[in-house]
């Protein structure tokens, strides 16, 4: 990291720093982590920094125990992450799903690179943002945040971490290999100007708590092990108390609230940035580092004074339903641009209810899309 | 003792089957925890998936009953997270030395101060009655029809190779040699393991022709040596027999302490 002024904070970082350097402010103090390209100077950066801080860092023996490990600190009372990318994304996923049933916050950092399978390692995509919202069996909850930039990866850091400890659930982190490693000049905002988020601690006493009760927020206090309420937490479907259920009502009742947890509260779990003209006929809807050659592609079209409307997520799980919905309404083209084959153009056509055309753009062989890729495909429409 | 006063009776029946042995060392780690006097807040019991992983269910402690396999995973999160706990890990033949075969191992390797108590029945029993790595060669499983065709492993050996800095192992017919194993256990600063040999006459008795529950039980005490008695004896004579005791117990750095040591030195070296 690179300091280039004295009394503001502003440094030359790299995507993966400025998540380590989030995920600190953010409260971190345990990470375990499996060494993997485009993600491992995550995992470099917190074997130097946590114990500075009194924090705990492990390297794994493989995938799935970093992400059972995380889950085991966090219920010791830790705020807890992994990094990975997509095999290890892929290994991942039972555990995550437990994470979720057993409503244990913590962070998942996947840098998505190509796939399938081994893929490309040192190239990025975009490929992994159904499996976010899918890779674990069942019916479960996600939340799935996606920064364009390095400044943004600090930030939606430590918003990762602020809603999982908010809504006792995993959130996943999607980078992209170029976030990853290009290096940006940003200003940190100071600490102390930081919303920190921290979970929600029980009253009751230990004699009286539920762990999973049924409360007016859907999200039920969470004790820690070792400070006196002794608890029962597993990966069965469960009751109140925390202990296996095969009861049809209690079943029902639980997970209609796991999936309400989150589905209640996506207004303000939904973060999108707009820029619309006016009567634009053409709506472009770009997320992650490919949002980047989108807004460009969208200014070099404004200069040809061509109207458009753009639209950029930074949450995609749960996704802008509403954003997209409102957006197709109001144009007859939206352009999706995203490195993969059009996982989230299916998502925005859903969205869209036919009320415009999706049209697609794709690159699947590790290259960016280029600003004038998009752009020519705006002129073409135009023409 | 009170055995009651450690039991979530609500909980209560049990899953496990008549004959079975699992009960057995239950009480025995409920003796083993009451002779040391630890409080129930001290203590975090982590299991795996499995008829033995079901334990810390019915007893009233911090529990985590975690993925298939993942219970050292978990428990070494937990651990890490706050070394005041005493971490037990429930697991069996298949959860630890199949599935969770590699975190077994490296638990053992960075000895984490985790007392594995290991429930080897020799055979799959929550999903009826599959082969496992300790099924012995020969013996027939649901997915060995035609008898084990595989080697079997020593799962204590296996956690000694690794660098475990205790391993004891036991039968659920010494009842008594077992609990005290586990007491030992409990107190080593490291990674200690007690393999208890324990029974499943529903699921490996039954299609090998073992007998009830008793029978077995009394098998396992014809094929005990102790590791003393074993010194003397030839590889032959060992062949089909079980060496029952403390069979490692060393000094060895333990990984927690090791680590909150790196901790202090980075700290001052800041300051």
């Amino acid at each position: 990291m690179v300091s280039v002024e004295r009394n503001k904070n502003i440094k030359v970082i790299t995507g993966n720093e400025a998540c380590a350097e989030g995920a600190l402010v953010a409260g971190l103090r345990f990470f375990a982590g499996y060494p993997i390209t485009p993600s491992s100077e995550i995992a470099e950066i917190l074997s130097m920094e946590l114990p500075k801080v009194g924090g705990k860092f492990i390297q794994m023996e493989d995938e799935i125990s970093s992400m059972g490990a995380i889950i085991g600190a966090s219920l010791a009372g830790l705020k807890s992450m992994t990094a990975t990318s997509g095999p290890g994304f892929s290994l991942k996923q039972e555990n995550i799903g437990y994470a979720s049933m057993a409503e244990v916050p913590c962070v998942v950092v996947n840098v998505m690179r190509g796939g399938p399978s081994t893929g490309l390692p040192t190239l990025p995509s975009q490929s992994d943002v159904m499996q976010a919202r899918w890779g674990s069996h069942g019916d479960h909850p996600m939340i799935a945040l996606v920064p364009n930039g390095v400044r943004e990866t600090f930030d939606l850091t430590i918003r990762a971490f602020n809603l999982s400890e908010r809504f006792r659930t995993p959130v996943i982190l999607l980078l992209d290999e170029i976030i990853a490693h290009v290096n940006e000049k940003v200003e940190l905002p100071d600490p102390a100007e930081i919303e920190i988020w921290n979970r929600l601690r029980p009253v009751d006493p230990p004699e009286s708590y539920l762990p999973y009760k049924f409360t007016e927020s859907d999200v039920p206090p969470m004790a820690s092990f070792g400070e006196g309420y002794r608890f029962h937490v597993t990966g069965l479907v469960h009751n109140e108390t925390g202990f296996p259920t095969n009861k049809q009502p209690e079943i029902t009742k639980f997970l209609t609230r796991l999936n309400r947890k989150i589905e209640r509260y996506t207004d303000e779990i939904i973060q999108t940035y707009c820029d619309y003209d006016e009567d634009a006929e053409i709506g472009v809807f770009a997320y992650g580092s490919t949002s980047r050659s989108a807004r460009r592609a969208v200014q070099l079209a404004r200069e040809k004074g061509i109207r458009i409307k753009f639209l950029r997520p930074t949450v995609i799980w749960p996704f802008p339903q509403k954003q997209v919905e409102d957006l197709a309404r109001s144009v007859r083209k939206i352009i999706v641009p995203e490195m993969n084959l059009g996982q989230m153009a299916h998502e925005v056509e859903w969205a869209a209810r036919g009320n415009s055309d999706i049209i697609r753009l794709n690159r699947i062989d590790g290259e960016p899309i280029n600003p004038l890729e998009i752009l020519n495909l705006i002129t073409e429409m135009v023409s | 003792m009170d055995y009651m006063k450690y039991i979530r009776r609500k909980n209560f029946p049990l899953i496990w089957c008549p004959g079975c042995g699992h009960g057995i060392v239950m009480k025995a780690i409920l003796r083993a925890i009451d002779r040391i006097g630890l409080q129930k807040d001290e203590i975090c019991m982590v299991s795996g998936i499995g008829c033995s992983s079901r334990l810390p269910g019915y007893v009233d402690f911090n529990t985590l009953h975690t993925t298939h396999g993942r219970a050292i995973a978990f428990a070494t999160g937990v651990k890490m997270a706050n070394p005041n706990l005493h971490v037990i890990v429930i697991t069996g033949d298949g959860d630890a030395t199949a599935i969770g075969g590699n975190h077994y191992i490296h638990g053992a390797r960075r000895n984490i101060d985790l007392t594995v108590i290991l429930f080897n029945n020799n055979i799959y029993g929550m999903t009826g009655g599959q082969v496992s790595p300790t099924t012995p060669i020969g013996a027939r499983a649901s997915t060995a029809p035609f008898g084990n065709p595989e080697n079997s492993f020593n799962i204590s050996g296996l956690a000694e190779a690794a660098g475990a800095s205790f391993v004891a192992r036991g039968t659920v017919y010494d009842a008594v040699q077992l609990d005290k194993y586990i007491e030992k256990a409990i107190l080593k600063k490291g990674f200690s393991v007690v393999e208890a040999l324990t029974p499943c006459p529903t699921a490996y008795g039954r299609r090998n022709k073992l007998g009830n529950g008793v029978t077995m039980m009394k098998e396992l005490k014809e094929r005990s040596v102790s590791i003393n008695k074993a010194k003397n004896l030839s590889e032959e004579e060992l062949k089909d027999m079980i060496v029952t005791g403390v069979l490692v117990d060393r000094e060895l750095p333990e990984y927690t302490q090791n680590y909150n040591m790196l901790i202090e030195r980075v700290r001052e070296t800041k300051s």
